[in-house]
């Protein structure tokens, strides 16, 4: 038999009867499953996922499941296909073994693998005061657990809410208060609401939207602390300032941390902003070498970006973790010269205060902004963000419809400011600076992410092997 | 004699039941400077781009006089009597802010909470009792006519109820659309004496029509009655009321596009099935692959086969041309839909299609106003036809074609059938 034909065997084989073992069982981990089937994988496959569920759709969670138009168990996902995998649902993974291949769960079973997806997401960063995070009516969302005990509740309702942090989820919580007409106080570190996301000029725009729908909201404020009754329910906080608020339900939306613990001793490039890989899902190791046989995709992936000068790139984004599991499962039982390469423009959408919020791009790439479209006053707009005179990013206010024409000029790296509409010029089309924070100022990480060049997190010593 | 353009040539009345091999003519150059200065784009990704251009107008007032309306002896303008007849925009003609504010305006009452909720899904029974009733009346027939028999009457009764225009009223709005269509040529013919002595009674025609809707509003301003026009007329929205002009242009195009679109598409879906054996049986044998056989249907033969409004208010650079600002732009929806680019073995019909997202709708923010109406009454029409419908056999292939480019469609499509189950 010729090489090729070896090759061609092999390949065949594999999809015949060969393991493949994924970790996480949400969006990610699903489409991945369908495509891998969709491929013609015909062996086994395991999905490993911590929560008890089928996999779910978790944006509706901050938005229809709070406001009690859909019930927290009524979010599964639609099947696109048969699947045909052995779930293992309820049982975190806790290990990796890459020289056995195997993956170890908490209950301390070994699941050998062929190939292994990595796509267990991240989770919602926690209030860091144990003692204050455990009092009754302290949510966090992220699970539809979480939302259903906080939809509850709301429906009481809170005399009043209080949300820590206005990112997209605390923003959208605290709109669906005031759409239940509910009291709702925002405390928010930075400048203003998705400050981090989209920066000042937008977040300007975003905090004058919530105190126009009457949002308590204090920014450049921090919580120093959470004070309960002798019930242990959560009755008020204390601001950095010295002023209180009284709340019997609190929100803390901090952003999220990579579920990236269990590859802890791996060897795998895992760190603080995920697991890196290339642009095929494949992952790498501490030293910068691609693994052949472990996949990354979703939001625990960070991957380098042709048009974000191949910076890696992390995103916590629906499309993201679609496509990159279509990616990467299709490059699970397929070899070179057959992968495909996983370049999606990242992009986004929000529901809040009754306005649909896009954005295509890394919109924090960008330092200066311009009004192309619309009238900001109306909160009816589009803007373009640019960095060294070409564009990088758009943000849509109730003006989605338009985003395709600026993703466009994004991949073509097109020109900042970008041509001018012909009609629906705003009366102010002049570039400004876009004012993100400081990296070093604490607030709302933005879900999208340039997390720089290094593969790995760890820092490597360089020794040269002699021969 | 200059040898007439692939997109002339598609124009030309002979070629209506089959422009499709013009088209693949035409695109060969995406974007195709006619003789007379317009730029017909032909293909998806280009149609696509410039949908999404906010460099593109649709409103024609925003147009220098389009030279594609000279006639091409006497430079007289010419062949546009809906555009001349009407003095104020509609949602298609029109651009944002206004265009916006607008279909902000009129959506609510029509498929969007909170006054209209459930206007459409509510509207499936009445739907199912006029389809049940129309196949009903065939029985006894061995020939009967997919158009006037049944493509037609379908559309027309749902716009009017939903609008709250009189169904009695539907003989003198139909003598307008058809007398107004039948002049309005944007091809060679255009010239030809036959068109040009329309064009008088087509002008009538429209303004009879505007006349028309106009009273009607009225009527409701003194009077409030049910439907969609008796409520923008009396309630405030939160950006208030449109004014009479502009309500009573967005009425006519209304009840216009309501129906009109819906009767092609319905004609050609019974046509095209009866082409393709193969796909009607596999429709008859899988009753639930009718959504996607409808969204098949749309891209095959597309009810609005190019849109004629646009015009480029600045330079713009495509597919290795510029169009020139003030050019008059015609996007063919009815040749991206066929643009092997896009979709694979584009002029098979494949009910199960995949990705199949084509423009029978058109995209961006002139996306069809009445989608969501015209997809529910073509399910079900064409579902209910293929499955009681006996034997159906086309009688003549080619039928004959109306006349008008844009609003493509067979005048009739006679059908002999064996029977009609219950």
């Amino acid at each position: 038999m010729t090489l090729r034909a070896t090759v061609a065997e092999l390949v065949r084989e594999f999809r015949a009867s060969g393991r493949i073992v994924i970790v996480g069982a949400s969006l990610a981990g699903l489409r991945a499953a369908e495509t891998l089937r969709e491929e013609g994988f015909t062996g086994s496959l395991t999905i490993v996922g911590d929560e008890p569920y089928e996999p779910y759709d978790r944006p509706p969670l901050s938005k229809q499941v709070l406001k009690g138009w859909v019930p927290a168990d009524h979010t599964k996902l639609p099947r696109m296909r048969e699947v045909d995998a052995d779930w293992r649902l309820g049982v975190a993974a806790v290990g990796l073994d890459r020289a056995a291949k195997q993956v170890r769960l908490a209950d301390g079973e070994q699941v050998p693998y062929d190939r292994l997806l990595i796509a267990t997401g991240t989770r919602a960063r926690q209030w860091p005061n144990q003692a204050e995070a455990a009092l009754q009516g302290v949510h966090t969302i992220r699970s539809r657990d979480d939302a259903a005990q906080l939809q509850k509740e709301l429906a009481e309702p809170p005399s009043r809410v209080l949300v820590i942090g206005a990112g997209f989820i605390g923003s959208e919580v605290s709109s669906v208060c005031r759409e239940l007409d509910i009291p709702v106080t925002v405390v928010e570190r930075g400048s203003a609401p998705l400050v981090g996301a989209l920066g000042g000029v937008i977040g300007e725009i975003a905090a004058q939207l919530q105190r126009d729908h009457g949002v308590d909201l204090r920014c450049g404020l921090g919580v120093s602390s959470l004070e309960g009754d002798s019930g242990g329910h959560v009755r008020r906080a204390r601001l950095s300032d010295g002023s209180t608020v009284d709340a019997d339900v609190v929100v803390t939306s901090l952003g999220s941390i990579r579920n990236v613990e269990w590859l802890e001793g791996s060897g795998l490039a895992a760190g603080f902003w995920g697991v890196g890989c290339d642009a095929g899902g494949r992952a790498f190791d501490i030293n910068g070498v691609v693994t052949d046989s472990i996949f990354v995709a979703g939001d625990v992936a960070r991957a380098p970006h042709v048009l974000y000068e191949y910076q890696f790139l992390a995103m916590e984004h629906w499309d993201n973790a679609v496509l990159g599991a279509e990616a990467a499962a299709h490059n699970m039982v397929n070899l070179e010269p057959h992968y495909r390469p996983h370049l999606l423009l990242p992009g986004f959408w929000s529901g809040q205060f009754g306005v649909n919020i896009k954005s295509v791009g890394v919109p924090p790439f960008g330092d200066e902004i311009v009004f192309t479209q619309g009238s900001v006053e109306e909160h009816r707009f589009a803007a373009a963000y640019g960095h060294r005179g070409r564009i990088v990013a758009a943000v849509t206010f109730d003006h989605g419809k338009w985003l395709e024409y600026y993703g466009k000029l994004i991949e073509q790296s097109g020109p900042f400011p970008p041509p001018p509409p012909g009609w629906d010029q705003p009366p102010d089309m002049k570039p400004m600076p876009a004012e993100f924070p400081d990296p070093r100022v604490p607030t709302a990480i933005p879900d999208v992410v340039l997390t720089g060049h290094a593969p790995s997190e760890r820092t490597a010593e360089f020794r040269p092997r002699h021969r | 004699m200059v040898e007439e353009t692939p997109w002339q040539q598609a124009l030309r009345y002979a070629n209506r039941a089959n422009p499709y091999p013009f088209y693949e003519e035409l695109r060969k150059t995406p974007v195709a400077r006619q003789p007379d200065g317009t730029y017909v784009v032909s293909t998806y990704r280009e149609i696509v781009a410039l949908l999404h251009d906010p460099r593109v107008s649709s409103d024609p007032r925003k147009c220098p006089v389009p030279v594609a309306a000279r006639t091409e002896d006497s430079g007289e303008p010419a062949a546009e009597p809906i555009r001349e007849a009407l003095t104020e925009p509609n949602i298609i003609t029109c651009d944002p802010p206004e265009h916006d504010r607008d279909r902000r305006t009129m959506m609510p009452h029509f498929v969007g909470p909170p006054q209209a909720p459930h206007l459409i899904s509510d509207l499936e029974p009445d739907i199912r009792r006029l389809v049940d009733g129309l196949l009903d009346d065939m029985r006894g027939k061995t020939r009967i006519d997919a158009v006037d028999d049944f493509a037609y009457p379908l559309p027309v009764t749902v716009i009017c109820k939903v609008l709250g225009v009189p169904l009695e009223d539907e003989p003198r709005f139909h003598h307008w659309i058809e007398t107004a269509l039948d002049a309005l040529d944007f091809g060679p013919e255009a010239a030809s004496e036959e068109i040009r002595s329309r064009l008088a009674g087509a002008r009538q025609a429209v303004q009879d029509f505007g006349q028309f809707a106009a009273e009607l509003l009225d009527r409701y301003a003194d009077q409030p009655g049910p439907g969609m026009l008796s409520a923008l007329v009396n309630e405030d929205g939160p950006e208030g009321r449109m004014s009479k002009g502009v309500l009573a242009s967005n009425a006519l195009l209304l009840i216009f596009a309501g129906h009109e679109t819906t009767v092609n598409l319905i004609a050609h879906s019974v046509l095209t099935l009866l082409r393709h054996p193969d796909a009607l049986e596999q429709l008859r044998r899988r009753p639930e692959l009718i959504v996607s056989a409808v969204e098949e249907l749309l891209r095959f033969e597309s009810s609005v086969q190019f849109w004629h409004t646009r015009s480029a208010l600045e330079d713009i650079d495509i597919a290795g041309t510029t169009i020139p600002k003030g050019a008059p732009i015609f996007l063919v929806y009815g040749s991206a839909n066929r643009d092997p680019e896009r979709f694979t073995d584009p002029d098979e019909l494949d009910l199960e299609r995949r990705d199949n997202q084509h423009l029978g709708f058109s995209q961006g923010i002139h996306f069809c106003f009445g989608a969501p109406l015209a997809r529910l009454e073509v399910q079900v029409a064409v579902g209910e036809f293929v499955r009681r419908v006996e034997n159906p056999r086309l009688v003549e292939d080619p039928p004959p074609y109306r006349h008008n480019q844009i609003f493509r469609g067979p005048r009739h499509v006679l059908v002999d059938i064996d029977g009609v189950r219950d």
